[in-house]
C-alpha cells in the first residue's frame, strides 16, 4: 500500500505527519512511503533526510495525492491555497486518510469525505485508554503545548522565574498558576518548576491532586464537594455553586500570581470562561496569561485567538497552535503516534490496512468507514487500571506471624526437651559424648552460616560439598577389613568421595577467583 | 600415629572447617576460607591414613587418584551457568558414598558390639544408609531437572502425600526387622558374601529399605517445580551433611559428626533463607506442587496491553538515564548474557552513570547463582546489591532493566492477596521511572502467575533472546 504525506497547508502550520525515523519503521511494516517536496522543511527536516530513510520525494502535489492509497496529515483537509481546490477533492476515490479531523466541529467535512467513499481515522478520536496511550496524539501535542506555554510566558514576562539573592539585590521567584492539570497542565507545571518558579495548580478532578503534588506543585483545594471527573478521563461541566467558589479562588490568586496558564477544556463544548476582565485588572502590571484554550474561545475573557495582546498591563497570549511552534519536536511525537496506529492497523506487517471495527481503539478512531460515517463511537469503557485500589485486603491477606499464641511457639521447645530426655534415659554412655559434639556442631554451624554473605551462597554450597567429602574417613576406616566385598565397597566410596573433595574445593576456588572488586 | 595424635589432628581439622565456612562471610576472606578447608581435609585424611586402621594402601591410593582426577576435570570444565547441575551431582556422590560406607560397615564382621550399644549402632547405620540413599536418588533427579534432561514441571501423582507416608511406614517396619535379626535361610548370602547366618534377614531388610529410600528420593524431587530448585538444591546439601553425620555416629568418629552437622545446618539455613525469599513454608515446598491451597479466591486477572520497545530505543533510554538498576534472572543464565551485560555496564559506568545490580535471593536455580554469573563476567561485586539493600532506592532510579526474570519482579505478590506468590518479597522495580523487561515471549514464569508489571504504563517490553537483544543494545550504545 502506498502512503503519501503532503505538505501542511494551514496558515502557520509547521508540523509534518512523519519523520524519517518513523518512515523507516513504517516501511518495515510493508508500506511504501512518498512525501511532498519540502514537506518537512518547516520542521527542520530536509528532503534528503527522507530520501535516506527510503522515502520517495515527489514534487507535484496532485501526483502525490493521486497515487497514494493512504494520506497521513496533521491538520484536517481544507482548501488548498495554491491549487484553489479542496484537499478532499484531491483525495482518491475510496482512499484512506489519517489526520486530526475534529468530527464534532466539522460535520460538513465528514459529509464531503464520506461522499468520496473514503475511510478516515481521526487522531483526535482515539479513545483515551491505557493501551492506546502510544497513539494518543492529543496527549503528546498537549504535552508540547504545556511546555511551550511556559516558554512563551517567559518571553513576555519581565523577570526571572527563579528566585535569587545577588549582590544587586534579592529577586523573588515568579508565581505561576496553572488551571487544569491535564497533560498540558502537568507539562506546564513541570516546565515552570524546572525554571525555578513557585507553581500552584487547580483542577476540578480531585484525583489529579496526587499528580500535581508529585510534580512538586501546590494543589489549590476548593472547599466544596463535587466530583469533576467525566468519562474517559476528561472533565465535565460543574454546577453553578461550584463555579462560583472556583471563581472566588481564581480572583484571590490573581492578586498574587505573576503568570496564569489556563488549559481548561470540556470536550465538544466552548471553553469555560474562568479569568474575567475584573481578574485581569487586578493582576500586577507585567503579568502574563497564556490561554491554551484559545482555539475553543479561550478561558480568559480578553483572549484573542492567535494573537498576543496587552490589556490592563497584562500580556495575554492566545496562540492556538503552540505545538507547531515547536515543530520538530511535535512532528517527531506525532509521527510516532501515527506509526503506532499503523502498527495496530497492519497486524500482519504486510503493508495492508485492516480496519478492525471490533478493536476498541480502531473503532474509536474510525470516523468514516468506506463512505459510511461511523462517528460518534460507543462511549469508551474504563480500563481496570483506573479503578482505585485499596491496600486493605493485601494487609489482611498476610498473617501477622508475631501474633502466634504463646503455646504454639513453645511447643517445639517442649518437644525438643522431651526428646532429649527420652534419648538420655535409654542411651548408653558411649553415645552421649558423640551426641554432645553433634548438637554443639549444629549450633556452631547455625551461628557461622548466618554470617555468610548472600552473594557467596553458591561458593558456600560447593565448599560444603567438598567438606562433606569428609565421608571418605568412613571409607578409610573400613578399607582394611578382611572381607573382599567390604574392601571393594570402601574403595568405591573413597573414589566417589575424593571426586567431591577435589572437585568441590577447586570449583570453589575458581568461583572465588572471579569475585573481584 | 597414636590415638591421641589422631584426635588432636581431628580437632585441628574441625576448627579449620569452621574457619573455612566463617571465611565466606565476605569476599575478601572467602578465598582464605577455601584454603583452610583444603588444609583441614588434608590433615583429616593423612591422620586417618596413619592411624593404624589402614593397611590397604593400594586401593586407597588408586581410589584417591582416580576420584581426584575426575574431580579436577569436572572443576576445570564446568561452565558457571552449569554450577547448579554440578552441585546437585556432587550431592548425589556424597549420598552414594554414605550408602557404600554404611554397607561396608554392616558387612564388616570385625566389630563386636552387644546389647543397647549394638542396637544404637544398628539404628545409626540404618538412618545413615536411608538418608544417603534419599540424597543420592534425589540429587540425581535434581541434576536431571537442572540440566533439562528431565522435564522441570512438577510431577504430581494423585495420592502423592499418601504414597510418601506409605514408604516411610514401610521403612519403619523394615527397620524393626533389621534390628531384630530374624534369621533366614539364604545359602547364597552366607556363602558368597560371607555373612553370618543370623544376619541374612537383616541384610535383606536393609536392601529393601535402600530401594524404598531411592524411590522416596526420586518421587520427592520429581514433585518439585523448576522455580523451587534453589530450595531443593540447598535441602539436598543439608541431607548430604546429615548423611555424613549419621555415618560419623555409626563409626564413632567425631570429625565426621562435626563436619556433617556443619554441612547439615548450613544447608538447612540456606533452605530456610530460600523459602523465606519465596514466602513459602519449607514443608509445602518439600511436599511439592506450587500454589495449591494458598489464597482464598481466584487471583486477579491481568488486563491491559504491553508496550513493546526496540533494542535501539532501549539504548536511547539507557543513554538518557543517570541511575540504572539491572535485575538479572534465570533468563540471563539461559542466554549466557552475563558478559554482554558486563560490557554494557562498563560502557555506561564509563559515561559516569550509576549502574547497579539488584539480586533477588531466589533468582536463578540455586542460592547465589546470579552473583556467580556476574562475578564470572567480571562485574565488580561492590555494585551488586541484595534485594533489601536496593528496594527502597527504586523511586530514584531512572531505568530498571529486568533480564529474563518474572516472578521476582511481580507486583501482585504485594497487592493481590489471592496470588499464588502473595507475600513473597519482590524487587519493586515498578517504582523506577521506566522499567524495561527483557523476555523471550509473554509466557508466565514458573509460578504460572500473570505479571501486572508488564502492562504498567511505565513498563516497556523488549522481546527476544536476552543475549542477542543486549548485543544490539551494546552496538547501538557504541555508535
Amino acid at each position: 500500500m502506498k502512503i503519501g504525506i503532503p505538505k501542511e497547508i494551514h496558515d502557520g502550520e509547521k508540523r509534518v505527519a512523519t519523520t524519517p525515523e518513523a518512515a523507516e519503521q513504517i516501511i518495515k511494516l510493508g508500506f511504501s512511503v512518498a512525501i511532498e517536496c519540502g514537506a518537512g522543511l518547516a520542521a527542520d527536516i530536509s528532503d534528503d533526510a527522507y530520501r535516506e530513510a527510503g522515502v520517495e520525494v515527489i514534487d507535484d502535489v496532485k501526483t502525490l495525492w493521486r497515487q497514494s492509497d493512504l494520506i497521513l496529515k496533521v491538520r484536517a483537509p481544507e482548501r488548498h491555497p495554491e491549487l484553489a481546490m479542496d484537499e478532499t477533492e484531491l483525495l482518491a476515490e475510496g482512499g484512506h486518510l489519517i489526520s486530526f479531523i475534529w468530527p464534532a466541529q466539522n460535520p460538513d467535512l465528514l459529509k464531503k469525505l464520506a461522499a468520496k467513499n473514503t475511510t478516515c481515522l481521526a487522531m483526535d478520536s482515539i479513545p483515551r485508554i491505557s493501551r492506546a496511550q502510544k497513539m494518543d496524539a492529543l496527549s503528546s501535542m498537549a504535552n508540547i503545548a504545556g511546555y511551550r506555554a511556559i516558554i512563551e510566558a517567559a518571553q513576555y514576562f519581565g523577570r526571572f522565574f527563579t528566585g535569587q539573592i545577588t549582590a544587586a539585590g534579592k529577586i523573588p521567584p515568579a508565581k505561576v498558576l496553572v488551571i487544569g492539570a491535564g497533560v498540558a497542565g502537568l507539562a506546564a507545571i513541570g516546565a515552570a518548576k524546572s525554571m525555578g518558579a513557585i507553581v500552584r495548580a487547580f483542577d476540578t478532578r480531585p484525583e489529579v491532586k496526587e499528580q500535581i503534588e508529585s510534580m512538586d506543585a501546590e494543589f489549590l483545594m476548593l472547599d466544596f464537594k463535587e466530583e469533576g471527573s467525566g468519562t474517559g478521563g476528561y472533565a465535565k461541566t460543574m454546577s453553578k455553586e461550584f463555579i462560583e467558589a472556583e471563581m472566588a479562588l481564581f480572583a484571590r490568586q490573581a492578586l498574587t500570581v505573576d503568570i496564569i496558564v489556563t488549559t481548561a477544556l470540556i470536550p465538544g463544548k466552548p471553553a469555560p470562561e474562568l479569568i474575567t476582565i475584573g481578574m485581569v485588572k487586578c493582576m500586577k502590571p507585567g503579568s502574563v496569561i497564556v490561554d491554551l484554550a484559545a482555539e475553543q474561545g479561550g478561558n480568559c475573557a480578553l483572549t484573542e485567538k492567535d494573537k498576543v495582546v496587552v490589556k490592563h498591563g497584562v500580556t495575554i497570549i492566545g496562540y492556538s497552535n503552540l505545538p507547531s511552534r515547536l515543530a520538530n519536536q511535535s512532528s517527531q511525537l506525532y509521527a510516532t503516534n501515527i506509526r503506532h496506529l499503523l502498527t495496530e492497523l497492519c497486524p500482519d506487517k504486510n503493508g495492508e490496512l485492516v480496519v478492525n471495527m471490533d478493536d476498541e481503539v480502531i473503532r474509536g478512531a474510525t470516523v468514516i468507514k468506506e463512505g459510511k460515517i461511523t462517528w460518534p463511537p460507543p462511549p469508551p469503557t474504563l480500563t481496570v487500571a483506573h479503578t482505585p485500589q485499596t491496600e486493605a485486603p493485601a494487609a489482611a491477606g498476610v498473617p501477622d506471624k508475631s501474633k502466634k499464641p504463646q503455646a504454639t511457639r513453645l511447643l517445639p521447645l517442649i518437644l525438643g526437651a522431651l526428646a532429649l530426655f527420652g534419648l538420655g534415659s535409654v542411651a548408653p554412655a558411649s553415645f552421649t559424648p558423640h551426641f554432645t559434639v553433634f548438637v554443639l556442631s549444629c549450633f556452631i554451624g547455625y551461628q557461622v552460616i548466618w554470617n555468610v554473605s548472600a552473594s557467596l551462597h553458591t561458593p558456600l554450597m560447593s565448599v560444603t560439598n567438598a567438606i562433606s567429602g569428609i565421608i571418605v574417613l568412613g571409607a578409610l576406616l573400613e578399607i582394611s577389613a578382611p572381607s573382599r566385598i567390604v574392601e571393594i565397597l570402601a574403595g568405591l566410596a573413597i573414589l566417589i568421595a575424593s571426586i567431591n573433595i577435589v572437585g568441590g574445593f577447586l570449583v570453589t576456588r575458581r568461583m572465588l577467583e572471579m569475585f573481584r572488586k | 600415629m597414636s590415638h591421641g595424635l589422631v584426635t588432636m589432628s581431628y580437632i585441628v581439622a574441625a576448627i579449620l572447617f569452621i574457619l573455612s565456612l566463617s571465611g565466606l562471610s565476605n569476599q575478601e576472606t572467602a578465598r582464605r576460607g577455601n584454603y583452610y578447608g583444603m588444609i583441614g581435609m588434608a590433615i583429616a585424611i593423612i591422620a586417618t591414613t596413619l592411624s593404624g586402621y589402614v593397611i590397604a594402601y593400594q586401593i586407597l591410593i588408586i581410589g584417591l587418584l582416580i576420584g581426584g582426577a575426575i574431580g579436577l576435570y569436572a572443576a576445570r570444565q564446568v561452565e558457571m551457568t552449569q554450577m547448579p547441575e554440578l552441585v546437585a551431582i556432587m550431592h548425589s556422590l556424597v549420598g552414594m558414598a554414605a550408602v557404600l560406607v554404611g554397607y561396608a560397615n554392616f558387612l564388616d564382621t570385625t566389630h563386636s558390639l552387644v546389647g543397647v550399644e549394638k542396637t544404637i549402632h544398628d539404628v545409626e547405620s540404618y538412618i545413615g544408609i536411608f538418608i544417603g540413599a534419599v540424597t543420592f536418588s534425589g540429587s540425581v533427579i535434581a541434576f536431571g531437572k537442572l540440566s533439562g534432561k528431565i522435564n522441570g514441571k512438577p510431577l504430581l501423582l494423585p495420592a502423592r502425600h499418601g504414597f510418601n507416608l506409605v514408604l516411610l511406614i514401610v521403612t519403619f517396619v523394615l527397620g524393626y526387622y533389621f534390628l531384630h535379626h530374624y534369621p533366614s535361610e539364604n545359602p547364597f548370602l552366607t556363602q558368597t558374601i560371607g555373612l553370618p547366618a543370623n544376619e541374612t534377614g537383616a541384610f535383606l531388610a536393609l536392601l529393601a529399605m535402600t530401594l524404598i529410600a531411592l524411590i522416596l528420593g526420586v518421587h520427592m524431587v520429581m514433585a518439585i517445580g523448576g522455580a523451587d530448585m534453589p530450595v531443593v538444591v540447598s535441602m539436598l546439601n543439608s541431607y548430604s551433611g546429615w548423611a555424613a553425620a549419621a555415618t560419623g555416629f555409626m563409626l564413632s568418629n567425631d570429625l565426621l559428626i562435626i563436619t556433617g552437622a556443619l554441612v547439615g545446618s548450613s544447608g538447612a539455613i540456606l533452605s530456610y533463607i530460600m523459602c523465606r525469599a519465596m514466602n513459602r513454608h519449607f514443608i509445602s515446598v518439600i511436599a511439592g506442587g506450587f500454589g495449591t491451597g494458598s489464597g482464598n479466591g481466584p487471583a486477579a486477572e491481568i488486563e491491559g496491553e504491553v508496550t513493546p520497545i526496540s533494542a535501539e530505543e532501549t539504548a536511547q533510554l539507557l543513554r538518557d538515564a543517570k541511575n540504572i538498576v539491572i535485575i538479572p534472572g534465570y533468563g540471563m543464565a539461559v542466554a549466557q548474557a552475563q558478559h554482554t551485560v558486563n560490557e554494557i555496564t562498563k560502557l555506561l559506568r564509563g559515561q559516569g552513570k550509576t549502574v547497579r545490580f539488584g539480586i533477588h535471593p531466589v533468582a536463578g536455580r540455586m542460592p547465589g547463582h546470579m552473583n556467580v554469573l556476574l562475578a564470572e563476567a567480571k562485574v565488580p561485586y561492590d555494585i551488586v546489591f541484595e534485594m533489601d539493600e536496593i528496594n527502597e532506592d527504586f523511586p530514584k532510579v531512572d531505568v530498571s532493566v529486568v533480564i529474563g526474570a518474572n516472578d521476582i519482579v511481580n507486583p501482585s505478590a504485594m497487592t493481590d492477596p489471592n496470588s499464588p506468590i502473595a507475600g513473597m518479597p519482590v524487587l519493586e522495580c515498578w517504582n523506577s521511572q521506566t522499567t524495561i523487561v527483557m523476555k523471550r515471549s509473554m509466557a508466565s514464569g514458573y509460578a504460572g502467575v500473570g505479571n501486572p508489571l508488564f502492562v504498567m504504563d511505565n513498563t516497556r517490553m523488549l522481546f527476544g533472546d536476552a543475549n542477542d537483544t543486549l548485543q544490539t543494545v551494546l552496538k547501538t550504545l557504541n555508535q
